[in-house]
């Protein structure tokens, strides 16, 4: 299972963005508008990760009775939101997960 | 200062940084092991990628089975909020050599981007590109002790454990900010929705693209909306 070819072209990808910063992108290139539109882009994508893992189960099927992992997520949450802390935010979530799923 | 100097002051500053990477590069190799990748590619990717989100985003898609283009272009979305850093940057690297820019570019995370990114408004000295690639070099060589730890784990942790509920942990821990702006929550939601109920519909797992497209309409269009109320 393993995919060298894509794994280098993510790579590549990875440092293609990094490098417009530095050698590419220039201050005047981005307006305001474009700027503002851009720091939206990690509330645009992460949620189409997050939402599908927490609400969907293995088979893709959505699953919002029983589901463990909505609890686990709504906890995570208000945690993250108080905390402002990655970590807490991360643990929280595991830790009520690995609560409800074992006792 | 001389090269090495600031070399040091970059390992330094970026240090404290380093606190949050241990665990997600551990939790990476664990779950690399987890979804079948064996040891060679996790290291691999941790080398040739080097990037939190492109990584993790990329073991989500690879073991989901999405097509090869929907997790490149994936890859790129995620990256593309780096290009909000390119105006500060260019600034003060626009005089360096191409070698150095390249290497400076593999190495430029987040954490890098913010402690260096303060130490370059203030510094007027020449060589003051050596801090960026102290606090670069530091943030690699933790992402690739981490991810080896993970790969020892991965092997010994059950599997009935969950961890691949790490993933969405993960990403919602670095959405925890947003959750306070009206506008986020709102685009967090859309694109949330559209991805849950789409998973099934839209082919070849390319729901991560619609939703965060979906994400992005949603946010130029309120945001329009918002500026020309002020005007």
């Amino acid at each position: 299972m393993t995919n060298w070819s894509l794994i280098i072209y993510c790579g590549l990808i990875t440092f293609f963005a990094r490098f417009s910063m530095i050698a590419l992108i220039k201050k005047e290139m981005f307006n305001d508008r474009v700027r503002e539109v851009l720091s939206y882009v990690p509330s645009a994508i992460f949620p189409a990760i997050i939402f599908p893992a927490v609400f969907l189960d293995n088979s893709g099927v959505l699953d919002i009775e029983s589901n463990p992992k909505i609890i686990a997520a709504i906890i995570a949450t208000i945690i993250g939101v108080l905390s402002k802390n990655i970590l807490a935010t991360i643990f929280s979530g595991l830790i009520a997960y690995w609560i409800i799923i074992f006792f | 200062m001389n090269n090495l100097k600031i070399f040091l002051k970059g390992i330094i500053d970026v240090s404290p940084l380093m606190v949050p990477v241990v665990p997600f590069g551990i939790i990476f190799g664990v779950l690399a092991i987890e979804l079948g990748f064996n040891a060679y590619a996790t290291m691999g990717m941790s080398i040739i990628i080097f990037g939190g989100a492109s990584q993790i985003i990329f073991l989500q898609l690879f073991s989901g089975g999405a097509s090869s283009l929907v997790i490149l272009s994936s890859v790129g979305a995620v990256n593309s909020r780096h290009l909000l850093y390119g105006a500060v940057l260019s600034e003060h690297l626009s005089d360096l050599k191409l070698t150095w820019k390249i290497i400076i570019s593999y190495f430029l995370v987040d954490q890098a981007f913010v402690v260096s990114n303060d130490y370059l408004k203030k510094s007027k000295d020449e060589n003051k590109h050596f801090h960026l690639f102290g606090a670069g070099v530091t943030c690699w060589t933790i992402w690739q002790i981490t991810t080896f730890l993970g790969i020892i784990l991965g092997s010994i942790i059950p599997e009935k454990l969950g961890l691949s509920f790490a993933i969405p942990l993960t990403f919602l821990a670095l959405l925890v900010n947003d959750f306070r702006k009206l506008i986020n929550v709102i685009v967090i939601i859309v694109s949330g929705v559209v991805a849950t109920l789409g998973y099934q519909i839209i082919p070849f797992k390319a729901y991560v693209i619609v939703a965060a497209l979906s994400g992005l309409l949603i946010a130029f269009i309120i945001t329009k909306f918002v500026v020309k109320k002020n005007d």
